[in-house]
């Protein structure tokens, strides 16, 4: 595999995690958070009303779980290319 | 013994002691870590730890407004105030994935820096230094205002001696530490921050829901043994006293989606956070330290909503209905800076606390306090900072929580002014001066340059603080709108998608920013028209806050558009998109 190859394949596997990791992010956020709130407010857990718990609490906590969810992907996929340090 | 002299100390000498020993502590920690280069001056000698860059970033970015305003806004907002939650903290997800490793990579010293290069073109360079400039001044005078409030209220001197007394503490470990000594004083002030913030939420959880952890326990039973969850209780009494029920909030679904938006965006637009991921050593420590930094803003951000419902709850049962002349102590004095007015409308003597503005807004926009309005039987007037000033007091904790709430608003606005001051600093000293004026000034001279302009930059921001024009408080909360609107797209582009050039980006940045300040300068100043032209003729119903998303996208349209029509960017500038993409390299990627 020459230098450029591995740098394309490198990229198009970053862009897939990135895609799939943003895709949650919205699903969360814009998703349960504000355009489906209506509905998942009809669940209730303890004294929250699902979507504004998404809204206030849930979204943030998985916003940080997606940013090392992509570190650690991210490290990992370094390493398989060599580009680590 | 002990606990009687702990008790015997006033609130007012609480404050001293714990203002003047975290102001020791931020000068200490200024002189020990004095920058002696421009590379430390500007980006810490690029040697900050993951750890230590993610607590200076969550100070950096947890201003006056996320500590005092923040839960009051969302108190006052219900589910609304939801827009600024994932908005402030959405954005570091497109940090981390979009942003931060890449331009780590690149390598350089601050954003225009980036554009400039990326886009071959003095012009692109130019036009992101103006934005640049205009974003943080107008994020800056805010803030510094902010320091000289939280003076006033606390250690009850001049607002304007707050500013000078602010600047001169600013002056010092900004001048002198640069960006090394803004990052570690930055770390000092994220402890004294999330701990004034967080000791309040805690007693209070316990007090109201038997839960020691605020973002349970505004979920729970009420600790009163009545089975009710606080929050159906807070709705319900929000209906009966005619505000929209807490948890379903009152903005249209576009308007939250579009503010959402441009907040999120325009966090990862704005340059002082973006410059804190030059800092790091590696791009693998950019990722993580936008993680650690996310990590420490949510612990806040989390407890902001549950202090929001406890306040609110307090703040309704303590004053519905019952008698003026019976209210408690915190009252009183909150009464007389007016941060809570009552006018007895009905002359019945007791407080009517309903939807509706108690008093008519006078020409500045601002409430006239001697004009109650007669529309409305509301009798009372809350400003919304009391929701975390008087927490404490309305609590009744002792004395040291309630200083330390000073220390800690302090905190939150200090370490923003710095790091903005640090941005406009960079952007005249290296941007303007060592890259379009003067590009061969030494060393020692670039770094003299850097230093005057951030005295002169102090002395703009603290002018503003000073002299408030009446439109910056409006402008403050737009400053992410004009970040989104310019930065985010050009910056975006010029990592994923090489075949961007210098016409399409200057392009797209120019309408972008335009399009935000007209629609801001007609909807939100209203300076085209006589009156301020209303809610129903916004675009598409969204808000003057919210428009920054309108305007990213046409900012990304006419990039993209303008591209197709010239001539693709020159070899040596798509090979630079192809090093940032590899993430190893970056010390060697960082000499200039």
């Amino acid at each position: 595999m020459n230098k450029t190859d591995k740098a394309k394949q490198y990229w198009k596997a970053n862009i897939k995690y990135v895609l799939i990791l943003l895709a949650i992010w919205f699903l969360v956020s814009y998703g349960a958070g504000i355009l489906f709130k209506n509905e998942l407010n009809t669940i209730k857990i303890g004294g929250f009303k699902l979507g504004f718990w998404f809204a206030q609490q849930g979204s943030m906590y998985v916003f940080v779980i997606l940013i090392f969810v992509y570190v650690r992907l991210m490290n990992k996929l370094d390493k398989k290319y060599g580009y680590d340090e | 013994m002990n606990s009687l002299m702990i008790e015997a100390i006033s609130v007012q000498n609480w404050t001293y002691i714990l203002v003047g020993l975290t102001f020791a502590l931020y000068i200490g920690i200024a002189i020990w870590s004095r920058a002696s280069s421009t590379k430390e001056f500007y980006v810490a000698g690029t040697g900050v730890s993951p750890l230590a860059n993610g607590m200076a970033t969550a100070a950096d970015w947890m201003s006056a407004a996320s500590f005092i305003s923040m839960a009051g806004i969302i108190s006052f907002a219900g589910y609304d105030g939801a827009v600024y939650l994932m908005g402030w903290t959405g954005g570091y997800v497109l940090l981390a994935l979009l942003l931060a490793p890449y331009l780590r990579k690149f390598g350089k010293f601050t954003v225009p820096d980036f554009i400039g290069d990326r886009y071959y073109s003095q012009t692109a360079r130019i036009v992101a230094v103006v934005c640049a400039l205009l974003v943080s001044f107008t994020y800056v005078a805010g803030q510094m205002r902010g320091v000289g409030i939280v003076f006033s209220r606390f250690l009850e001197v001049d607002i304007n001696t707050g500013v000078i007394i602010g600047m001169l503490i600013v002056l010092f470990y900004a001048v002198l530490g640069g960006m090394k000594g803004i990052t570690y004083t930055q770390v000092a002030q994220y402890c004294v921050l999330i701990f004034a913030f967080m000791v309040p939420a805690i007693f209070i959880s316990i007090q109201m829901t038997g839960n020691p952890i605020p973002q349970l326990g505004f979920g729970s039973e009420l600790g009163d043994g009545s089975g009710t969850y606080l929050l159906d209780k807070l709705d319900g009494l929000s209906k009966e006293l005619g505000f929209a029920e807490y948890t379903e909030g009152s903005k249209s679904m576009i308007d939250v989606f579009a503010i959402t938006l441009a907040l999120m965006v325009g966090t990862a637009g704005l340059p002082h956070v973006i410059v804190r991921f030059f800092t790091v050593k590696r791009v693998r420590d950019a990722r993580k330290s936008a993680g650690i930094a996310l990590l420490l803003i949510v612990i806040l951000y989390s407890t902001a909503p549950a202090v929001a419902v406890f306040a609110r709850t307090n703040l309704i049962e303590t004053v519905s209905d019952k008698p003026y002349a019976e209210v408690p102590q915190w009252f009183k004095k909150w009464e007389t800076t007016e941060l809570v007015v009552f006018t007895d409308k009905n002359a019945d003597g007791n407080i009517q606390y309903l939807a509706g503005d108690a008093f008519i807004k006078g020409e500045n926009g601002k409430f006239d306090f001697s004009k109650p309005n007669p529309d409305s039987k509301n009798e009372l007037y809350v400003d919304r900072d009391i929701m975390v000033l008087a927490n404490p007091e309305i609590a009744r904790l002792p004395n040291w929580v309630i200083a330390l709430v000073a220390a800690g608003g302090l905190a939150a606005a200090l370490s923003t002014a710095a790091g903005l001051l640090l941005v406009i600093s960079s952007a005249v000293s290296h941007d303007l001066i060592k890259k379009v004026y003067k590009p061969n000034i030494s060393e020692k001279g670039e770094l003299i340059a850097a230093r005057l302009s951030a005295v002169g930059a102090v002395c703009v921001a603290g002018y503003f603080g000073i002299n408030p024009p009446g439109f910056v408080a409006a402008v403050v909360a737009l400053a992410f709108g004009l970040a989104a609107a310019s930065f985010f797209p050009a910056i975006i582009l010029g990592i994923f998608y090489k075949r961007m050039n210098k016409e399409g980006a200057v392009a797209g940045m120019i309408v972008g920013i335009v399009a935000m300040l007209l629609y801001m300068i007609k909807y939100k100043l209203g300076w085209f028209d006589e009156t301020l032209p209303d809610k129903s003729e916004w675009w598409f119903g969204i808000s003057p806050e919210g428009f920054g998303t309108v305007a990213m996208i046409l900012n990304f349209i006419v990039a993209i558009l303008v591209m197709k029509f010239t001539k693709a960017p020159p070899k040596d500038v798509q090979d630079i998109v192809d090093n940032i993409r590899i993430p190893s390299g970056a010390g060697e990627a960082s000499h200039h």
